[in-house]
């Protein structure tokens, strides 16, 4: 019955999650394509500084965008398009939307994802073994070496891994481990100083075993929820970082389409990073769910 | 752990008091041109060397430091007390406020604020002067890097929404605003202060890059992401190391303030 | 017997080494990179230096301009004749040539070409430049080899404008995938690459017979960051770098002889202008400033041009005179010189014109502090720099600059369509020697006439000269004739300094040791304008031994 009850009541959940992401990202796609448009330079392209185009391809120039002008004509045809699979061509590249999101999102995919793993690999092992061992000396390095990485411009961090040969990911996992270690000290630290722990740990429970019974669950939620805001975090890094290593992958056709003012790319890119920052999102909250539920249930199990 | 909070303090009052005293200390104004010394290596005269134009970049330092150390400080506070007021608040009124705002929240941070930022210049004056400039870049900076935190904030708020201490607090008759600030805030420290602390050095780069949008710190005035940004045409370090100079007093005065922040944070 | 064999084995062996020896390229691939991704791979609509770079190597033409002689010298046409009123062209094609598709090249072809070229829905700035005026153009098919084409109105040096067209097929089904140069497109990776291979059916041959090119392949990278470019180049991994920063040329310069070339001042300039634009939202004091030939010839002064090409380009430029480089070794108008740095003279033409200098800053005669900005374009280092260095000369006459720098997109709007700004500096990459290429810069309706476009009439005595003098320069037959138009223009810019010439910088390049025959010029594409006739010796250029 308790089982039943739960999974009912995360069907629901989920659903709700599921009808407000696909509402936030049609809604993410309006303001995006809003701000696009607003923007300064919308209209403009560098080709009108060509002194060999006479006014007459100058003016084509200009009413190849025409039909973007009203952001609310431009979204609802994108819309219609996008229910048949056309998403649209890139005015800076003259290629199809959908061919170059599907060339392109699998580097970022790697490359993000790959240094997402490290980042938390990298971030999570110095934040526990700060917690475990607590030596100042330790304490300081951890702050010191993750204060460096976060001081150090992205760029520089990308330009680095060319220069040592190193795989980009490595790049993102620097930019990004700075920012999970501090939290996770802190959330750890927090968790930590309960007057429930001092008391475990004064009656002799194995440092292991408070991390693993009392700590985690402590300080869980949290990072859980850090988990799905850190993929924003790589996904913003991996701009610099697919540039400057030649990595073609969305960060890389972000950047292009932002200088160049390319509203149909604009758009799809945001709608795809919307979406997938609320999956992450969603996805974190749904499993803090379950984790109260089962940590209820098993310390109450009368009550759930 | 004494003794590094100790080195802490001195360490940031020496950096402050220098910024201060830039006047008295640099060797030259930081927009003079010695431009029969461009990119020169450190010498008697030029401490770190110059910069392509022949600025001397010890002044520059000195000059910049003012302008992050007191800004970017100021704008990681903002964006933090906006990460408190929506995560925080959010969280501990739970139920469909709380469903709203982190709607609201992940959507903030998929949204491409470039070209609100474009806007942003496009609206100020082209004369606008090198202060205002500043200050309102670092006021957009504070206004724009709240929503990462919010997020987090918002799972912590929540889960201290039902925890006893808070349900017995309830039942002594403390309700609202008060029952926030006296006994839910106090307790998100942990994260406020993760988000003030990477919020510094996150925003003074980001100053830098903005930049490129004409808004940041105009020239000649130096900042420290200006400063940080000579770093991104170096292929090799070895050859003019003096370059990490700002680089490394950045890393050294954000230890510092993390060293300072708070004692619970840093002892278990 | 056995020696009578040998003999025969050994003379067998000979012939086939000599054989194979006649018939083997140098072979291997040149590698360097693409500073954006190419647009377009139709030659016609090409305008970006990517798609330039591809286009140069895969694009056939009729005629092509040495990059080093500056002279034009036949290609696909044996020869050509211009009409003596300059409103047609006759080419006599080579017999033999096919496209890379086996295809036959014919005057059909020309054809085709031309009236796609010319078809007003391309809105390419090719055929762009061959609209001289309202009228179709018209080509006729004299013979299998001989196609005449013919203008609605003269065109003046018409025969150099062939260096842009690439000559497509008119029959082949691969469209512009059949072409008649070097090298063709083998591969493109999307934001990563460019391959090309050699054409096995290109025409040219060396003066032993062999079939050009002698490389097998070229692999352009697609890499905007020019600090990654130098460092792959140190590394071994690119052969060339076809535009190098002046940054990085003595760096080079000092570990690696040989490398790094100058090849002395390029088409280049960079310069700044003032808004004369009537309806511009400047205040009316200001743009009484910017209308006063005596104000924009004091800031002209006031700016050390020596230190900028030393300073911001480490030597490796030169102040600028005006429109045209003295590379430009005929349109270059050798009389005028540049502008030397005279603040003193500067501020007397200031005083002259009422301005006052009280407490270290200028005043205008209203009582109004000089005070302006300058817009430039974000992510240019040596224009960033140079707008730096300007605001510092120019706070010496108590003059106040902002620098403000901008986003692309944000400039363009700002200077072309808003006119939303006071100053601007910005550089013009001329790729084109002749200076009709500059017809839409220097007539006062024109789109890019920079300080004040599209005027209805002229709204000044020297711009009205100027559309006078740049039209009979295009209509004139006599290059002397348009040498005398052109160097008067370039004569009233330098009297009323619409535009303020700043620097030429130099046409800088590195070249791998690994790479023979290579001869940098000044014109575009610097390094790789002979690509035919490029090899690779396998040496490296760096101490560790990159793998080929």
């Amino acid at each position: 019955m308790r089982s039943t009850s739960l999974s009912k009541t995360l069907f629901w959940k989920i659903l709700r999650q599921l009808s407000s992401i696909a509402a936030l990202v049609l809604l993410g796609g309006l303001l995006s394509a809003t701000l696009v448009r607003m923007a300064p330079g919308f209209d403009a392209d560098e080709r009108e500084l060509d002194p060999s185009l006479n006014a007459e391809s100058v003016r084509a120039l200009h009413q190849a965008r025409a039909g973007e002008h009203n952001i609310l004509g431009f979204y609802v045809g994108y819309l219609r398009g996008a229910m048949h699979g056309d998403l649209g061509t890139s005015h800076a590249l003259g290629q199809p939307v959908q061919s170059l999101l599907r060339e392109r999102w699998p580097v970022t995919v790697r490359v993000a994802g790959i240094g997402l793993l490290l980042a938390w690999l990298m971030g999570m092992t110095l934040a526990f073994t700060a917690c475990l061992w607590r030596f100042p000396a330790y304490e300081i390095l951890g702050i010191t070496l993750s204060g460096a990485f976060l001081c150090i411009p992205a760029a520089v961090l990308a330009l680095l891994s060319v220069i040592l040969n190193a795989p980009g990911y490595l790049a993102i996992a620097l930019i990004v481990f700075p920012k999970i270690y501090r939290y996770s000290r802190n959330l750890l630290a927090k968790a930590y100083s309960m007057p429930h722990i001092t008391a475990a740990r004064a009656r002799g429970v194995s440092e292991t075993r408070v991390l693993a019974w009392h700590v985690v669950p402590l300080a869980g939620p949290q990072m859980i929820a850090l988990a799905g805001v850190t993929i924003s975090i790589a996904l913003g890094a991996s701009i610099p970082v697919e540039s400057l290593c030649g990595l073609p992958g969305i960060g890389q056709l972000a950047w292009q389409a932002a200088l160049s003012r390319d509203l149909p790319l604009l758009v799809n890119l945001t709608v795809l990073v919307t979406l997938v920052t609320l999956m992450a999102n969603s996805a974190a909250d749904v499993m803090n769910f379950v984790t109260n539920h089962v940590t209820n249930y098993a310390l109450n199990p009368r009550e759930v | 752990m004494n003794l590094a909070r100790k080195l802490a303090c001195i360490v940031t009052l020496v950096v402050c008091a220098m910024s201060l005293a830039a006047n008295w200390l640099a060797p030259a104004g930081y927009a003079t041109q010695f431009r029969e010394a461009p990119s020169a290596a450190p010498s008697r005269q030029h401490w770190l060397g110059t910069d392509e134009v022949g600025r001397d970049r010890f002044a520059r330092v000195l000059y910049g430091t003012r302008i992050s150390l007191l800004l970017a400080p100021a704008a990681a506070l903002v964006s933090t007390a906006l990460a408190a007021l929506v995560g925080g608040l959010a969280g501990y009124l739970g139920g469909i406020w709380l469903r709203v705002a982190r709607g609201f929240t992940d959507l903030f941070l998929s949204l491409p604020w470039l070209f609100l930022l474009i806007t942003v210049r496009a609206l100020l004056p082209l004369n606008v002067s090198p202060t205002v400039s500043v200050l309102i870049t670092f006021l957009i900076l504070g206004l724009l890097g709240w929503a990462a935190s919010a997020r987090v904030l918002s799972t912590s708020a929540d889960a201290l929404r039902n925890s006893d201490f808070i349900l017995q607090a309830r039942a002594s008759g403390l309700h609202g605003a008060r029952l926030f600030l006296v006994h839910v805030l106090p307790n998100l420290k942990p994260v406020l202060y993760a988000q003030f602390w990477i919020s510094i050095p996150v925003f003074i780069l980001s100053e830098a890059n903005l930049g490129i949008l004409g808004l940041g710190v105009a020239e000649p005035l130096p900042s420290w992401g200006s400063l940080l940004r000579e770093l991104e045409g170096m292929i090799s370090f070895r050859e003019e190391p003096w370059r990490l100079v700002p680089l490394l007093l950045l890393i050294v005065v954000m230890t510092s303030f993390q060293l300072l922040l708070s004692n619970e944070e840093v002892t278990a | 017997m056995i020696a009578r064999r040998f003999r025969i084995l050994v003379g067998f062996a000979l012939f086939f080494s000599l054989a194979l020896g006649c018939f083997a390229q140098s072979g291997g691939e040149l590698r360097f990179c693409l500073r954006s991704e190419p647009k377009t791979f139709d030659p016609l609509l090409v305008d970006d230096d990517a798609s330039l770079s591809i286009r140069y190597l895969t694009g056939g033409v009729l005629a092509r301009v040495n990059r080093h002689t500056q002279e034009i010298e036949p290609e696909l046409a044996e020869s050509w004749k211009v009409s003596k009123d300059g409103k047609q062209i006759t080419f006599k094609l080579r017999r033999g040539v096919t496209f890379s598709d086996g295809s036959s090249f014919s005057a059909e072809d020309v054809a085709f070409t031309m009236q796609r070229l010319m078809d007003p829905a391309l809105h390419s700035s090719t055929g762009d430049a061959f609209r001289s005026d309202k009228g179709t153009v018209s080509t006729k098919i004299i013979a299998p080899d001989q196609v005449a084409i013919i203008f609605p109105a003269p065109i003046a040096g018409l025969d150099r404008l062939f260096d842009q067209v690439a000559i497509m097929s008119a029959h082949s089904p691969k469209k512009e995938g059949a072409v008649l140069g070097p090298f063709m497109v083998a591969e493109y990776k999307a934001g990563s690459s460019v391959l090309l291979r050699r054409n096995p059916n290109y025409w040219k041959k060396d003066s032993q017979g062999r079939r050009l090119p002698y490389l097998d392949s070229i692999r352009l990278d697609i890499q905007s960051n020019r600090d990654v470019e130098m460092l792959r180049f140190r590394r071994g991994e690119l052969d060339l770098i076809n535009v190098l920063d002046s940054d990085y040329f003595d760096r080079l310069a000092s570990t690696s002889a040989g490398l790094a070339h100058d090849a002395g001042a390029s088409l280049d300039s960079d310069f700044l202008w003032f808004n004369q634009v009537a309806s511009a939202p400047i205040p009316e004091y200001k743009r009484a400033w910017f209308h006063s030939a005596n104000f924009r010839r004091a800031i002209s002064q006031a700016i050390n041009r020596d230190d900028l090409a030393r300073v911001v380009f480490n030597g490796h430029a030169q102040p600028a005179v005006g429109p045209v480089s003295p590379a430009n070794k005929f349109w270059f108008d050798s009389k005028l010189k540049a502008e030397a740095y005279r603040p003193d003279a500067a501020l007397q033409r200031l005083q002259a014109e009422g301005f006052r200098l009280q407490n270290g800053a200028l005043f205008d005669k209203g009582g109004n502090a000089v005070e302006f900005s300058i817009v430039t374009n974000a992510g240019s280092k040596p224009r960033e720099r140079m707008a730096v260095m300007v605001q510092e000369d120019l706070g010496k006459l108590g003059i106040k600059v902002n620098v403000v720098t901008l986003d692309f997109p944000s400039l363009i709007e700002r200077i072309s369509q808003k006119f939303n700004y006071e100053a601007a500096m910005l550089g013009f990459r001329n790729v084109d020697l002749d200076p009709n290429g500059q017809m839409n810069i220097w007539l006062s309706s024109a789109e890019d006439h920079a300080w004040n476009p599209q005027q209805k009439s002229p709204e000044t005595t020297w711009e009205a000269e100027i559309d006078q003098l740049m039209r009979a320069q295009a209509s004139a037959a006599d290059p002397k004739k348009r040498k005398e138009s052109f160097d008067r223009v370039q004569e009233i810019v330098a009297e009323q300094a619409p535009i303020i010439y700043l620097v030429n910088q130099n046409a800088l390049s590195a070249v791998s040791t690994a790479v023979a025959g290579a001869n940098p010029g000044i014109l575009s594409p610097q390094t790789f304008w002979n690509a035919e006739r490029l090899t690779l010796n396998g040496n490296q250029n760096s101490p560790s031994q990159a793998s080929r």
